[in-house]
């Protein structure tokens, strides 16, 4: 269903508020991932505020559509995302990568209720999601799995054999959605190891696809809508997204995959992003 | 003598003694699995005839998953499917499964704590013509290691036929291990299995040597021990299939009445069985341990035969090992 002003606007808001946080625990936790989980902030509102049937105060709940998340070391973007939808509080986010959280630094599944997976070595997502997918088809039900995972993991083996093995298995009640940043911890995608073509890729192997703005959440909403429609077969949606989203100073730079903002980068970075690139005047910031 | 309580097979050191694969036993468990529980599925990857997944199939042809040739798939989409109540066994050459989708098997099943059963046909050097490729003989090491991992290797292949239950109902990730040669079947339908349980299957009054074996090698083991007694050479055989969770109290209590070890497995002497159980008494009651295996060696091709008996581990090397640990020429 189409999404109103109104909606978009609140899904936006929170994406900004999602961003916030994950600034704040990166700087706390004083490791981690910073362009990709920014990246990533509106897809995941969307997700969480929009697109998943959910229920944070019964997150084993039997009917929830399953999202997984293959590209585990960009999870503080789901830490934040679940916090902010009510999974557990804000504040906890700032424990992550501390002895003794449940918000480890790549997500555990038996530690927090609401993750799906245990991830973080690249290219196990999709068949996870994949294998998901196939079980609640073959008990007829009808939730949805939805898998994020990043562009640099399509270099992993493990994810052809699963995109191979979606297809074969007609898995229409599964979603991928690719984090097209085209960064990776070497450099460019495409400089160390091209993976152009990605949608031809996909097309061939048997799958829908779609191409879209990662930060247009209208489009993202839609096309999520859209792979509803077809139960033939598992859909990939490409959203382009910009690694560092929000922070002008570190948007595009792959540098940020792997870094962490300092406390003096992470007051600088929370301005740049209050005030939109310079939208909004820094007193009102 | 023979273990009565054992309820081992009466014709146990008979020429005609039944001869059956291990992986046989799988087959038959995983039918018998899923017809108690319908949440129980197979996934192969190419290889259902010689896994005997293809038993599955023929009677639950929607509850078995052709993956391909693509082991880390088959383990990664096992994983999730268990993540929705699902009860999967994964079967392939143990070369592969667990030998190359180890990290898979690591972090979505052993850390994400998912019910999958990892099926590993062709361990061991008896494999034969195939080769070193093919004859696995780490996995015991690498599986055990895992956090939460159930090690287990079947003796015969009605021990495997229950060990493939046992963990259709277990809910811990669970390592099998199976062998390709038909292998004398020495238990019963009436033999006690229990995962975490040796079995005792030859006492002594006074033993020299207690001989701890995994595996089909027990029945070598069994057969030594009947050779050495005509030798008036006493020894004890305790069979452990469950290699982990190993039977502390059994592996003791043959460690103390003998005071003397050997462990016979068809795996590396270096991380495996042997190992195991050289760990567990070196800290709780250290005695001498001969670890009787394949000594940082890949195997060779051969018929199962001749290289078991070229490495040592036959009735006769068992017994020659035992002369040898107790200085008798």
């Amino acid at each position: 269903m189409a999404l109103t002003d109104i909606e978009i606007k609140n899904i936006e808001t929170h994406a900004e508020a999602i961003r916030e946080t994950i600034l704040d625990m990166l700087v706390q936790a004083g490791s981690g991932h910073t362009a990709g989980p920014l990246g990533m902030s509106d897809l995941f509102a969307a997700f969480y505020f929009h697109i998943l049937k959910h229920d944070p105060k019964n997150p084993d709940w039997e009917e929830r559509d399953r999202l997984i998340l293959s590209n585990g070391h960009t999870v503080p973007v789901r830490y934040s995302a679940m916090a902010h939808a009510g999974y557990f509080p804000v504040e906890e986010c700032l424990t992550l990568r501390k002895f003794g959280s449940r918000l480890q630094g790549h997500p555990e599944r038996d530690r927090l209720p609401g993750l799906e997976t245990t991830s973080g070595p690249l290219g196990s997502g999709l068949s996870q999601a994949a294998g998901i997918a196939l079980a609640l088809k073959m008990d007829g039900k009808k939730n949805r799995t939805f898998v994020m995972m990043s562009d640099g993991e399509q270099q992993e083996g493990n994810t052809w054999e699963a995109v191979m093995f979606a297809s074969k298995y007609e898995l229409g009640n599964l979603t991928a959605v690719m984090d097209r940043n085209n960064i990776q911890i070497d450099g460019m995608t495409e400089d160390v190891m091209p993976l152009n073509s990605l949608k031809e890729k996909y097309e061939a192997f048997g799958w829908h696809v779609m191409e879209i703005d990662g930060h247009n959440i209208e489009a993202f909403v839609d096309a999520c809508d859209h792979a509803r429609a077809i139960p033939e077969k598992p859909t990939l949606i490409i959203a382009h997204t910009i690694p560092g989203k929000g922070v002008p100073e570190i948007e595009y730079d792959y540098k940020w995959h792997g870094k962490w903002p300092t406390k003096e980068e992470g007051a600088r970075f929370m301005k740049e992003l209050r005030n939109g690139a310079g939208r909004v005047p820094n007193e009102y910031a | 003598m023979l273990n009565k309580n054992a309820q081992l097979n009466t014709n146990v050191f008979s020429k005609d003694i039944e001869k059956k694969a291990t992986r046989d036993g799988f087959g038959l468990g995983a039918v018998e699995a899923g017809k108690k529980d319908p949440n129980v599925v197979v996934l192969c990857a190419d290889l259902k005839e010689s896994t005997r997944a293809e038993w599955f199939e023929n009677e639950f042809p929607d509850r078995f998953i052709e993956v391909g040739v693509a082991e880390q798939n088959m383990a990664t989409v096992a994983a999730g499917m268990a993540a929705v109540g699902k009860r999967p066994f994964i079967a392939s050459y143990a070369a592969f499964s667990p030998g190359r989708n180890y990290e898979q098997i690591r972090t979505t099943i052993a850390l994400n704590q998912q019910p999958v059963v990892v099926c590993g046909m062709h361990a061991g050097v008896s494999v034969g013509p195939d080769g070193a490729t093919h004859q696995m003989l780490e996995d015991i090491g690498m599986m055990r290691m895992l956090p939460g991992m159930n090690v287990i290797v079947p003796g015969d292949a009605e021990e495997a036929r229950k060990a493939t239950m046992a963990a259709a109902e277990s809910k811990t990730p669970t390592y099998l291990r199976f062998g390709r040669a038909p292998t004398p079947v020495f238990t019963t339908t009436d033999t006690p299995f229990e995962i975490g349980k040796a079995l005792v299957l030859w006492e002594s009054a006074k033993p020299k040597v207690a001989l701890m074996s995994t595996g089909a090698l027990s029945y070598e083991a069994l057969l030594a021990a009947r050779a050495l007694a005509s030798d008036n050479i006493e020894v004890t055989v305790l069979h452990v299939p469950s290699v982990k969770p190993l039977d502390e109290e059994k592996v003791e209590e043959a460690a103390r009445r003998a005071g003397r070890v050997i462990t016979i497995e068809e795996h590396q002497v270096a991380g495996g069985f042997g190992s195991a159980i050289a760990e567990f008494l070196s800290e709780r009651y250290p005695v001498p341990v001969t670890r009787l295996g394949m000594k940082d060696v890949f195997g060779q091709s051969g018929e199962p035969e001749e290289l078991l008996k070229h490495y040592g581990l036959q009735a006769s090397g068992i017994a020659a090992a035992v002369r040898t640990s107790l200085g008798i020429y």
